[in-house]
């Protein structure tokens, strides 16, 4: 075994070790999602996640670091994300304040005053940064969430930090991250991540659960459910998948509408329930139109059906 | 053992192996470079290697940056990887896309042109003539149908295409970058260079906002009725690829292909060669509803989604023209931020939206311009190149 994987905290050995970390959580994730993720953390590089909205990417960043005791930063992406939003600002007010005392006590060295305000205490910390300073419990879990939505820019910036793991202020000097930490990146496809960005990380492609799984998943989400209720749920979500909709339900979207039903005590599902709640799973009214009348019978009939 | 030929005993064999697995998924056209063959290597070391379904998701992880390469992948891994054979006869048998068999040759035909051109045989009365009628020549080919001209009409025409340049029509980011004249002040810079003076302020530093041009998006029918025009636009289409970054291009006939990586390449013969290779309903039918459906599902939310302009190019002829062309319209529409309707029937003066497709299709469109001579082509450079009214469609709705 490797020693130096072993040294910053309990990383798991083997990929059923991982497994059974996420599982422990209540993260039931397919053998191979498991297997990037050990690998990444055996490997130390990104993890890039791609996939349709409500499969669990996000979800995975954060159980990891609860998991693994470690420091979760996350760093929501939008377009016209910035350095100074996503690693650094100075703290200008203060330091104007500063210059100002230096004045009123006669200070008039200009070396030190430069050294003095651009120190480590007017330094505005952003999440890429933060994850670049050691942590006691180990490297923090790094999470770059939906990058998709950044623009090209701040994706040619995320290279170097990504394969150096360090950052460098013109005023301060190169900050290197003496352990890198661990990155999840998540991308919703709304528009292609350049490929050298992907090249730097393993990639994944996280699917829709297979039915199986998504009743294990819904049934460790939502304790209070019935096996029956539960066995419903899954197969009618499984069957909007197999249709034409322009946004398919995620497990996300399985979670939510399995709560809304149980929150309502529902025992089985009913044309009434169902049409009630279905805006639980399905977002576009377009969606939910065509989920009506005899269309809506003959899924409700299929789920329901025992066999 | 199910993939004996993994065994990490036998290194040479095995580095063998994961470099020839590389060479044929790189000869089925994936981008593998030789960084991910030592990834693979290290990957493969901290694994249980006698666990066929971890050595894939190992190998994809590290060589499949793109969903649309799972499948070739899948295919190459289970050929290559099959239990007991020899390895090196099952690379041959690695199927290749037509693509990478026979590779378009840049200019092959411009080469060919160069050579069947007539000898300069003309007398030069000829000659004369023509330098006369040179002026009001460009001004006819202005004017000329696109449909109507003779073959060195259109590689004049192309010639007049190449040499267009679409201005950038501007959007404001929300970055910022200096600009003595922004609105925004740049403290950081600003009390940087007071440090200079010893603390006072002289130079007052600002931030402009950052633009960029807009993203386009085409939309070309491909169909029989378009053939005279499609050879053209997609000269346009790769011109104003060429000259910015965030351009897609569509084809569709009978379904739907994305060619922008196609017209990427440099050369816009070799681009529109492999453009044509990668669509197999060249002047084919039209269905236009289902092609739209397939934009919307597929690919509307990744093209779209930072307030594209979007052209369509189609003559609107569809024969399946129900309620389900508008809903995809009215659809595509209101996820950009301008849907203009290029359509070459314009080009007749009494045109009237009578075919049943193009009355469901015109309520959802902001502009409805012809396109079938260079002078349209270069209205619609200026149209693009005009800054967006930032909330138009609203007032082209209560208009409508």
């Amino acid at each position: 075994m490797n020693s130096a994987a072993n040294s910053s905290g309990a990383l798991p050995a083997s990929v059923d070790a991982m497994l059974e970390l996420l599982t422990s959580r209540g993260y039931l994730a397919e053998r191979s999602l498991a297997t990037v993720t050990y690998l990444s953390l055996r490997m130390g590089r990104p993890l890039f996640l791609e996939g349709e909205a409500g499969v669990g990417k996000t979800e995975i960043a954060k159980v990891l670091s609860a998991a693994l005791g470690r420091k979760l930063i996350r760093l929501q992406c939008y377009e016209g994300l910035d350095v100074s939003s996503a690693v650094y600002e100075w703290n200008s007010a203060a330091q104007m304040i500063a210059i100002r005392m230096a004045e009123a006590a006669g200070d008039t060295d200009r070396d030190q005053l430069s050294s003095d305000i651009f120190a480590d205490r007017y330094m505005i910390k952003r999440p890429l940064l933060q994850a670049l300073e050691p942590d006691v419990a180990g490297p923090p879990v790094l999470l770059i969430d939906e990058l998709d939505r950044a623009d090209e820019a701040f994706e040619a910036y995320l290279l170097e930090i990504l394969s150096d793991f360090q950052v460098t202020i013109p005023e301060f000097g190169t900050v290197k991250a003496p352990h890198p930490p661990i990155v999840i990146i998540t991308s919703n496809r709304t528009r292609e991540i350049h490929d050298a960005l992907k090249r730097r990380c393993l990639y994944h492609w996280v699917d829709y659960p297979a039915a199986e799984r998504e009743l294990a998943i819904v049934k460790t989400r939502v304790p209070g459910i019935s096996a029956k209720l539960s066995q419903q749920v899954v197969r009618f979500v499984q069957a909007l998948r197999n249709q034409d909709f322009y946004k398919s339900p995620g497990v996300a979207e399985t979670i939510d509408w399995a709560t809304a039903l149980s929150e309502l005590d529902a025992r089985s599902l009913t044309p009434q329930v169902v049409g009630d709640t279905l805006g639980a799973l399905l977002k576009y009214q377009d969606d939910i139109t065509r989920m009506q009348g005899d269309a809506l019978q003959k899924v409700l009939k299929d789920a329901t059906s025992e066999n | 053992m199910a993939i004996n030929h993994l065994a990490p005993e036998q290194t040479e064999q095995f580095a063998d192996n994961i470099v020839g697995f590389a060479r044929a998924l790189r000869a089925a056209g994936m981008p593998v470079g030789p960084g991910a063959v030592i990834d693979a290597m290290s990957a493969l070391q901290v694994i249980d290697i006698g666990n066929r379904s971890d050595v894939f998701t190992t190998l994809e992880a590290i060589f499949v940056k793109r969903h649309e390469h799972a499948q070739i992948f899948r295919q190459a891994f289970n050929l290559f990887f099959r239990a007991s054979e020899e390895w090196k006869h099952m690379l041959d048998s690695v199927p290749l896309p037509e693509q990478a068999k026979k590779k378009p040759q840049a200019g092959a035909r411009r080469v060919q042109e160069a050579m069947s051109q007539p000898r300069m045989t003309e007398t030069p009365q000829h000659q004369e003539q023509d330098l006369r009628l040179s002026v009001s020549d460009k001004e006819i080919l202005q004017k000329k149908d696109f449909a109507q001209m003779s073959a060195a009409e259109i590689s004049e025409a192309l010639r007049a295409v190449e040499r267009m340049h679409l201005p950038q029509a501007e959007l404001l980011t929300r970055r910022h970058q200096r600009d003595p004249r922004g609105l925004r002040l740049d403290l950081r810079r600003t009390l940087r260079a007071s440090l200079r003076t010893g603390g006072d302020i002289i130079d007052i530093h600002r931030l402009g906002r950052i633009e960029k041009p807009a993203p386009i998006v085409a939309l070309l029918d491909i169909s029989g009725s378009m053939s005279e025009y499609t050879r053209l636009f997609l000269h346009f289409l790769h011109a104003i690829t060429d000259a910015r970054k965030r351009v897609s291009v569509f084809l569709f006939g009978t379904r739907l292909t994305n060619v922008t990586r196609a017209l990427r390449q440099r050369d816009p013969d070799e681009a529109l060669a492999s453009c044509s290779a990668s669509v197999e309903d060249w002047a084919g039918g039209t269905r236009i509803s289902a092609s739209l459906h397939n934009f919307n599902k597929l690919w509307a939310r990744r093209v779209l989604s930072q307030g594209a302009i979007v052209l369509l190019i189609s003559d609107g002829l569809e024969r399946e023209a129900d309620s389900r062309l508008a809903f995809e319209m009215d659809r595509l529409h209101r996820s950009c931020r301008r849907l203009i309707w290029l359509n070459p029937l314009l080009r007749f003066g009494g045109f009237e939206a009578k075919a049943q497709g193009i009355k469901m299709m015109l309520p959802h469109v902001d502009e409805f311009r012809p396109v079938h001579n260079l002078s349209s082509i270069q209205e619609l450079i200026t149209t693009l190149s005009q800054p967006l009214p930032p909330h138009h469609r609203s007032l082209i709705r209560s208009a409508a």
